[in-house]
């Protein structure tokens, strides 16, 4: 085979075979092509197999033809695999797309009780504020109760609590959190007290949606040798801003509870519009939010302070009520009908 | 307590818009539930935090008009045509009221007849409907006549319920005038809080506002009564226990003629919330709601004629156990000694400070008025009103504490009006035991006292100038340190000593503002440290409960025994039980969480695929001779359901069982560091049998686990899936949650892992496998993990495989295959010697 012819023919193949290359559009016809064209018994392969018979002179020029054929070819060759790859990847990718409108897979999810997440929430504002908890029984005596906390049997300010009591004479369902300020003040007589009181209380009346006969309350006490109606406003004025919002206003008018004297409500400017008036507040741009006063002496001394001496506030409020008033729970019985649909929603 | 603002007026002159009033009594310590119009117009925008209702009369609308001819309708008998000038001009208009029929066909009336008057489009209550409907009058055809307008009735007009007869003005009242300003009027409807009994009348109202707002209080114009003969000899009066009743004052009238009282009266009661009765009945209730003291009128001949032509010789007493009265609203009642009896030779007459009796009440023919005015032990009188279930006006005021000075300037008072109103002549005198005076309580202030309690730094003068608003007589000492307080004779509330300076300083906090007392930060001395560990750890293992994905829930404390026994099996042998429940599956409290939780479950059973729920809080175990009951926080888990959530592309089968909730007690242990968490086979009624778990840490044992007795499970309305219940005593359980513990290191050497399946009898449990594995390990057997539980023919009957995956590490090399073949070899051995257990080949 003359030199030239052979080249021609290498030259030859080499077109034929991209030309082949070309219109491959799978993988399994590129393995076809990679044997035909580059495979041992391919042209190309066969011209460095009889090398040796070529003239000696011509051999250089006709090996270096052929590696540059075959370098030529391996490229297109890789390529076109490389072209064929990702062209199959985009395929899959395009086959691979999900509906992202299907509902995601949602694990089951724990949660607290409305009652006891509200609950938790002024506790920690509470404690962030110094006040350590302290439990006292739900079932309780008339003396702690009522008595020790200046409301005498018979007292007219009895009639402010309507009470379930037991078949055992004096004991009764705790009306309120107060007893825990007797509780509270004969553990710890005579140093400082700075209290949370949180638990059930329970009042017996007709069950609607507006009123429960099992409710939480929380109770603040402080006792000390220096503690002034001034600091109780200070006190629950930071209450306010931490629970409600660093700019809310306050509003303190006086009321009254017989075992706290001077005593007031503290009202808290509607932190659902803002103080500009909506149905929650009734449009007075004003939320009820607690009642408190300077521990009545005669509890202070029940309690094993000396009145002379000693004073001191309390503060109780509602968790409850708090919650309905932010989620607009219109139905109070929802807190202990414990019905999922209502929990799951905190 | 209902306060007229026209009645206000009378004692102060104040002329404040209506809701800035509403704010001034609030800030008093009056709370305000409504302002009630009855004519006046109501604010303009409604950002003032008052519940307004009532009717507004529009001036354009309402006038003051005069009827001057009254005719009878050509064909009704019931309607009459009347010829009014309404200061526009003469009109015809159309009205059914029968208190117009007398004048009926007299011609042109002398004296013309004021009436309200209402003109086309005016929006008034419809008196034909019951309650309180709104209506528009529009042009209408009655009978053949075109009316557009009418003579209203009380209660058309909002004043009260009276629609027998249109309402008939004053002979004064000025033609042409808009009605509002004429007769408009809004009342206050406050809730008198306990502290505030003296404020239950429309001169102690006046007095707070008159204070807040630093105006005088005004008396109000009196008549003076002509006087008659002086009482002496008409009656007598012995009190025979002062405590019950401090003081008795009796007053006499005679030669009057029982009436409808003024219109105006009649007004005024009804805007209080009163029904006009008469004239003498009137005056009693006119000066109980003026001035506080409730007052009692006796038909005097009809006392002479029980007392066969004596005079009446009244004696207070308790009743006599047994003793029975026929009261006013006609109904007999039993009494007993604890009541206060006002009677006279013949018996008793009336319940003191409650209600009058029958026998002796005004009559339309009645000519001679004994009054009574009392005071009475207000303890006393809310046991009787209690007792007999009687509540009247004038035992609501005399069971919060009426002070016995009143009663004098209330006697004279109402002696005035009987005669101003019903004519006749007022015995000069009166008859008044005042048996035990009260002593009207003394304080002394300092300045320091001021700012001790409020924290706010008022001068002693500025105080007494507050007070004395309040008529409390103050006097400061000559060197000005100190204050008396001398508390005025119409409060019972203000005490002595350390009660009485905070009584006081109530009063000066009041009147200085609550708002205008600066807020401070404390700067007392902090308490000592106090942790309360039961607290902690039950919110912790809220939270470890809830990230293991269960809902929280809150039942209600109140149970009942069956409730509890159908869950249980039987009742617990005792339980705190309400005297008064609300319900009688309310009737005691819990001993048990499960029962709520069984009835949580059941509730919501069809609500979800899957429920997991948890309970912590108290149970309620009565204590032998103790009074409050044990109140043992409890934990209470319930799980039931499908193990996987389904999605729309896998549906799982598989219900939780026994072993989901096992988990979650062995997550949650770790989660508290409680440690030696054991669970031993356990009997409870309950539960099923061969699926209940005593669980213990340590010796200690907590609760009990187990899935709901297949039997109880069908006693209530519940899915297929089996119901796994747990309740742990937390008492028991806080104190083993570590709160310091030690964290391992890890190992920075490669594990070996290796696979071992052994074949045991059915008898020997998994536990004692696993215990025998970890224990012949050692230190070098990091963790065993069963993997697999099989049986099989091949096995054979009453066998089964169990496989497990160990893990061997050291803290301190790289094992080799020889110190994990030599640990294993030690386990194979072991399991043979203790349990006779072959690894399956």
């Amino acid at each position: 085979m003359a030199e030239n012819d052979l080249l021609r023919q290498l030259e030859s193949f080499e077109r034929d075979s991209l030309a082949a290359l070309e219109k491959i559009t799978d993988e399994a016809d590129l393995t076809k092509w990679r044997v035909a064209n580059l495979g041992k018994s391919s042209f190309v392969m066969q011209v460095f197999s009889k090398l040796g018979e070529a003239p000696k002179e011509d051999r250089p020029k006709i090996g270096q033809a052929a590696n540059q054929v075959r370098e030529r070819l391996e490229t297109a060759l890789a390529e076109k695999a490389e072209f064929l790859n990702r062209k199959s990847l985009e395929q899959k990718l395009t086959q691979e797309r999900l509906d992202i409108s299907l509902p995601g897979r949602q694990p089951r999810k724990g949660r607290l009780h409305p009652a006891n997440q509200n609950m938790g929430e002024i506790l920690a504002v509470l404690s962030g504020m110094g006040f350590e908890i302290f439990r006292s029984p739900e079932i309780e005596t008339d003396e702690y109760n009522f008595e020790l906390l200046n409301i005498p049997a018979y007292h007219p300010a009895r009639d402010m609590w309507d009470t379930f009591y037991t078949t055992d004479p004096g004991v009764l369902l705790r009306t309120h959190t107060s007893p825990g300020q007797i509780h509270a003040m004969r553990t710890f007589a005579p140093e400082p007290i700075r209290v949370a009181l949180p638990g059930m209380c329970f009042r017996y009346e007709q069950v609607s949606a507006r009123s429960e006969v099992q409710f939480n309350q929380i109770e603040l006490l402080a006792v000390g040798k220096h503690i002034t109606f001034g600091d109780l406003k200070g006190t629950l004025q930071d209450f306010a801003h931490r629970m409600f919002g660093e700019n809310v206003r306050t509003r303190f008018r006086p009321s009254y509870f017989p075992f706290t004297e001077p005593s007031a409500e503290m009202d808290v400017e509607c932190f659902l519009c803002g103080g500009k008036g909506c149905s929650m507040c009734k449009n007075s741009g004003w939320l009820e939010i607690l009642g408190c006063g300077m521990v009545h002496p005669t509890v202070l001394k029940n309690g094993g302070y000396d009145p002379e001496i000693y004073t001191g506030y309390a503060a109780g409020l509602g968790p409850e009520r708090i919650t309905i008033l932010r989620y607009n729970v219109e139905d109070i019985r929802y807190f202990w009908g414990n019905d999922i649909r209502f929990l799951e929603q905190f | 307590m209902n306060i007229p603002l026209s009645w206000l007026i009378d004692f102060i002159d104040v002329d404040l818009p209506l809701e800035e009033l509403a704010r001034v009594m609030t800030m008093a310590g009056l709370e305000v539930d409504e302002i009630h119009l009855m004519g006046l117009p109501g604010p303009e925008d409604d950002r003032h935090g008052f519940k307004f209702t009532g009717l507004s009369w529009p001036e354009d609308k309402f006038v003051v008009a005069e009827i001057r001819e009254v005719n009878k309708h050509p064909d009704a008998d019931k309607l009459v045509l009347c010829r009014l000038e309404d200061g526009t001009g003469e009109h015809t208009i159309l009205t059914g009221a029968p208190n117009l029929y007398p004048y009926v066909g007299k011609g042109r009336l002398e004296q013309p007849i004021k009436v309200a008057y209402a003109r086309e489009g005016a929006i008034l209550y419809d008196g034909h409907k019951p309650g309180f409907e709104l209506t528009k009058l529009k042009k209408t055809k009655i009978r053949g006549f075109e009316t557009k307008s009418m003579v209203c009735s009380a209660k058309e007009l909002g004043i009260s319920e009276e629609h027998e007869g249109i309402i008939i003005l004053e002979p004064d009242a000025p033609t042409g005038v808009p009605l509002a300003r004429y007769m408009g009027d809004a009342v206050f409807v406050i809730d008198i809080l306990p502290n505030m009994a003296r404020n239950a009348c429309i001169k102690g109202v006046a007095r707070e506002v008159a204070a807040q707002l630093n105006l005088p209080l005004k008396t109000p114009k009196r008549i003076v009564p002509p006087e008659g003969r002086p009482i002496d000899g008409l009656a007598s009066v012995r009190i025979e226990d002062p405590e019950m009743n401090p003081r008795f004052i009796l007053g006499y009238a005679e030669g009057i003629r029982i009436q409808s009282s003024p219109s105006w009266v009649q007004r005024r009661l009804s805007a209080a919330g009163m029904r006009p009765i008469n004239s003498v009945v009137d005056a009693t209730n006119y000066v109980m709601l003026e001035l506080g003291q409730p007052l009692h009128s006796f038909d005097y001949d009809a006392l002479v004629k029980r007392n066969h032509g004596q005079a009446p010789a009244i004696v207070t007493r308790h009743a006599y156990n047994g003793e029975k009265l026929m009261t006013l609203d006609k109904t007999e009642r039993d009494l007993d000694e604890s009541m206060m009896l006002v009677t006279d030779q013949a018996g008793a007459l009336s319940i003191g400070g409650v209600m009058g009796g029958l026998e002796s009440e005004i009559v339309p023919e009645t000519t001679r008025v004994l009054l009574e005015s009392a005071a009475w032990n207000f303890i006393n009188i809310r046991k009787t009103s209690s007792k007999l279930r009687l509540n009247t006006e004038a035992g609501y005021r005399n069971s919060r504490g009426v002070h016995p000075a009143i009663a004098e300037e209330a006697a004279r008072l109402c002696l005035a009006y009987i005669v101003e109103w019903s004519g006749g002549q007022v015995a000069s005198g009166l008859i008044d035991n005042y048996a035990l005076p009260v002593k009207d309580s003394v304080n002394h202030l300092s300045e320091n006292d001021i700012v001790r309690l409020l924290g706010v730094e008022i001068p002693l003068a500025t105080a007494a100038e507050y007070l004395s608003r309040l008529e409390f007589r103050c006097r400061l000492s000559d060197d000005g340190t100190t204050l008396e307080v001398i508390t005025p004779s119409h409060r019972l509330d203000i005490g002595e000593g350390v009660i009485g300076k905070a009584d006081v300083l109530e009063e000066i906090a009041r009147l200085f503002g609550y708002e205008q007392i600066p807020t401070t930060r404390m700067a007392d001395e902090l308490p000592p440290a106090y942790v309360n560990r039961m607290v902690s750890f039950e919110e912790k293992l809220r939270d470890e409960l809830a990230s293991a994905g269960l809902q929280e829930v809150v039942n209600y404390r109140f149970t009942s025994p069956e409730r509890e026994a159908k869950l249980l099996g039987k009742p617990a042998e005792k339980y705190v039980t309400l005297a008064n429940p609300i319900s009688p599956d309310r009737s005691v409290m819990r001993t048990n969480l499960n029962v709520g939780m069984m009835e949580v479950v059941e509730k919501n059973i069809r609500l979800a695929d899957t429920l997991e729920f948890f309970e912590i809080g108290p149970v309620f175990l009565p204590v032998e001779g103790e009074k409050r009951p044990h109140e043992e926080i409890h934990l209470s888990i319930a799980i039931t359901g499908k193990r996987i959530k389904d999605s729309w592309d896998t549906h799982y089968k598989d219900p939780l069982d026994f072993y989901d909730l096992k988990g979650i007690m062995e997550v949650t242990a770790k989660g508290l560091h409680i440690s030696g968490l054991r669970f031993e086979p356990a009997e409870c009624a309950y539960m099923h049998p061969g699926k209940c778990a005593a669980v213990y840490a340590g010796e200690e044992k907590l609760g009990i686990l187990g899935e709901l007795h297949p039997a109880i499970h069908k006693e209530y309305d519940l899915l297929s899936s089996p119901i796994i219940l747990l309740d742990l005593n937390l008492e028991k359980m806080e104190p083993l949650s570590e709160t310091i513990y030690k964290v391992h290191s890890i190992s920075p050497f490669p594990a070996i892992l290796e696979d071992i399946a052994v074949v045991v009898d059915e008898k020997i449990t998994a536990g004692e496998v696993e215990a025998v594995i970890r224990q012949a390990g050692g230190k070098l057997l990091q963790s065993v993990e069963l993997f697999d539980i099989f049986r099989n023919e091949q096995i054979g009957a009453g066998k089964k495989s169990l496989a497990y995956s160990l893990k061997y590490q050291s803290d301190e090399k790289t094992l080799t295959d020889s110190d994990a073949t030599a640990v294993r070899n030690k386990i194979i051995k072991r399991l043979d010697q203790v349990l006779g257990v072959k690894l399956r080949s």
